[in-house]
């Protein structure tokens, strides 16, 4: 799963001269007549970690699924490895090495593990299956122990762990994360997100990653931007950010850690 | 971390407060029988009778017996119930642990093992079996009859269980594609002569492009919404029937369709005919039993297509589509064409069966694809467990064979009196069993899903492995 030309881990300066992966251009979306995303305006870049954080309702997630084309912009243009995506269908963008892990996990209950890891490698018709089978295994053990349960039978934590597995059995080259962080115990979020980091150092993979976790998402990311009611008003590293006041008073308040 | 790990109460379990007490539950009815008893003393053990100016008593403590017996066996039943009712719910399913338990394979899972060679064999066997007990072809008639229309609605069954149970898409109107393939053989054979053998396809190709037109238009329909749509279908289907009349000759029907041949052998008794070239002697029953071998062979072909998609990933994806379509998609799947592949390849099934129903009727009208049948094949599906191929086979033979068993229930005569006729109460025994299934098996006969990868490597998996490391 490792992307050509990936060696070392990218800090934020030697990051900003890698090329844009994905863009993101005056972004607006509406559910109805409701506008939920006011022009939205970020970039990803190869080998980054980027983090998206709001308080609830901000339109985090809105932009995480407009990226997937479902609900689709109504204006601006989203491109992705230089190919205007905007108006592709949903299951066109996962083929195109984009993988998402949405909000709510979304795996398959009534199915196994091992059948959901299945799913997750169909883009490319199982070519490499047992080789990321083992590959997410061995990322995540407590998988490999369950793989033929259902998936509606395992605990949060591992629906979290499983729906990231998924995600990643089709080898993306970029991974789209809805809040991994969600309702799980803080000793399983920081499991999660030392994969995260594992899966950028290691492999390469870029990653953006949507969460209410302010502290952990920021200290884990090399970038972040912070949305407020459908506006990116903030942006810069994930240690700028963490610094700023503004941003400790919104998000920050109160025992995080 | 440390949570104490669930232990799931097993068989071996002591005593689980509500098992089933058999002495409890004898005395308990025999004091709700007692109770009984006093009840019909005033109530029921005289009736008054009048005859001129007298007034009399006939004693009725025949009545009264039967009914106080009829107490105690339902109040034993009850308990029954509410046995297995709470030991059911004290013990969480295998499904429902987050630990991992060791799951022994439950009852069903057991009995499916042996089930499924046994029903093969006894499918298989059948005209044979029935010959024996019948003593002759001809007397079999009945039975073997009985065993095709069986087989039929077993093959309708499994057809929309593509639909249905494993794509998750709700349709109420599959008999229009049983239609669509027995209209086609009909047309076919009768307009150009073409064999059954030549049909038989065509008629599933016929259906299942169909299949493909009625899901052009439902494809962002699901739940609700979509059964609507789909039992309007059906309807179009059968009103087009009716009024086409130049095309279907209308209400009327289409007769003399020709029959099936044995691969161009025609079972009549002249020259060149099925017996004659088999050295045996003619008998009509050839082509019945030929005609349930040809069902046989057509639900069996249903059962292996679709056990094999099931392993392939278009069946894979039918079932993800049936449990999260959004998913799906960001997996990169073209949920247009898994639905457009789950209604066709299901209506290409249905055609098979209209086409066979056709050769087998000689005859086919509009009448016989009203909305009744559609609700029929769903009702075996859902009751036999949605995407549980033996589940629906079973509950064909239930809701298929129930009402003929009731028809030979004559001794019940005897009971009731001559002029009882049990089959007058065949929609309120099918109520009465719908109800019964919703209240034990709400998910079907058979709820469990089977997964289409099983566990190679069980030793490595379970037991002492998995005790640590709880979440």
């Amino acid at each position: 799963m490792s992307t050509a030309g990936m060696n070392v881990t990218p800090s934020a300066s030697a990051a900003a001269s890698k090329p844009v992966l994905l863009s993101v251009r005056g972004v607006k979306t509406y559910y109805g007549n409701i506008i939920a995303l006011k022009g939205v305006d970020m970039d990803v870049r190869e080998g980054e970690i980027v983090t998206l954080i709001g308080a609830n309702g901000a339109g985090k997630s809105t932009l995480m699924m407009t990226i997937f084309g479902n609900p689709r912009a109504r204006e601006g243009t989203i491109t992705y490895q230089g190919q205007d995506i905007t108006r592709m269908p949903t299951h066109e963008i996962a083929r195109m090495s984009i993988a998402q892990s949405p909000e709510g996990r979304r795996i398959f209950p009534r199915m196994t593990v091992y059948e959901n890891l299945q799913m997750g490698a169909s883009i490319n018709g199982l070519a490499h299956f047992n080789q990321d089978l083992e590959r997410v295994c061995t990322l995540f053990p407590r998988l490999k122990e369950r793989l033929y349960q259902r998936g509606g039978t395992l605990s949060g934590g591992e629906q979290q762990m499983l729906a990231i597995a998924r995600a990643l059995m089709s080898r993306p080259k970029l991974l789209l994360l809805d809040e991994p962080s969600l309702g799980l115990a803080p000793l399983i979020v920081k499991q999660i997100f030392s994969i995260i980091k594992e899966l950028n150092e290691k492999d390469g993979m870029t990653v953006f990653l949507v969460e209410q976790n302010a502290y952990h998402a920021l200290k884990l990311a090399h970038r972040g931007y912070v949305m407020v009611t459908g506006n990116i008003t903030m942006s810069g590293t994930g240690r700028e950010l963490l610094a700023d006041p503004q941003v400790q008073a919104a998000y920050l308040e109160g025992g995080h850690h | 971390m440390n949570a104490p790990p669930i232990t799931t109460a097993s068989a071996e379990s002591p005593a689980l407060p509500n098992r089933f007490d058999l002495t409890a539950a004898i005395k308990d009815g025999l004091k709700t029988a007692l109770i009984m008893l006093g009840l019909s003393i005033p109530i029921l053990a005289y009736k008054t009778d009048q005859s001129g100016g007298d007034l009399w008593l006939s004693p009725r403590w025949g009545l009264v017996a039967i009914l106080c017996a009829l107490v105690f066996g339902l109040r034993i039943l009850l308990h029954a119930f509410m046995a297995t009712k709470a030991a059911r719910e004290a013990t969480p399913s295998p499904h429902q642990a987050t630990e991992f338990v060791h799951a022994e394979p439950n009852a069903f899972q057991k009995t499916s093992r042996f089930a499924i060679p046994f029903f093969l064999g006894v499918a298989l066997a059948f005209p044979v079996i029935i010959y024996f007990i019948q003593g002759g072809l001809n007397e079999s008639r009945y039975w073997v009859d009985l065993g095709i229309l069986i087989l039929t609605y077993v093959m309708l069954g499994w057809g929309l269980n593509i639909v249905v149970g494993l794509a998750g898409l709700l349709d109420l109107g599959y008999v229009a594609f049983y239609a669509v393939g027995a209209y086609s053989y009909a047309l076919l054979s009768t307009t150009f002569g073409l064999s059954f053998w030549i049909c038989l396809p065509l008629a599933g190709i016929l259906a299942g492009f169909w299949g493909m037109i009625l899901g052009f238009p439902v494809l962002r329909l699901r739940g609700d919404y979509l059964a609507i749509v789909t039992l309007a279908f059906g309807e179009i289907i059968r009103l087009v029937l009716i009024n086409w009349t130049d095309l279907t000759n209308g209400g009327a029907g289409i007769s003399s369709i020709p029959r099936a041949t044995f691969f161009g052998l025609p079972f009549t008794s002249g020259e060149g005919g099925f017996a004659q070239t088999f050295g045996l002697e003619f008998n009509g029953m050839h082509r019945i039993i030929f005609l349930y071998y040809l069902i046989l062979a057509l639900a069996l072909l249903t059962n292996f297509v679709t056990m094999r998609l099931r392993k392939l990933p278009v069946g894979r994806a039918w079932e993800a589509l049936r449990e999260d379509e959004i998913a799906c998609r960001s997996l990169g799947i073209n949920t247009t064409n898994v639905k457009l592949t789950a209604f066709a390849i299901g209506a290409m099934f249905g055609g098979f069966a209209g086409s066979f129903f056709a050769v087998r009727q000689g005859f086919v009208s509009p009448e016989s694809f009203n909305f009744l049948e559609s609700a029929i094949i769903l009702a075996i599906v859902v009751l036999g467990g949605m995407g549980s191929q033996i589940g629906v086979a079973i509950a064909a033979i239930v809701l298929v064979g129930g009402p003929e068993i009731l028809r030979n229930l004559t001794f019940l005569q005897a009971v009731f009196g001559s002029g009882f006729d049990p089959n007058e109460y065949r929609l309120l025994l099918f109520g009465a069993g719908m109800v019964a299934m919703m209240v034990w098996r709400p998910r079907g006969l058979i709820s469990e899903r089977s997964p289409t990868v099983i566990l190679k490597e069980r030793k490595a998996i379970s037991g002492s492995l998995v005790k640590e490391g709880h979440g």
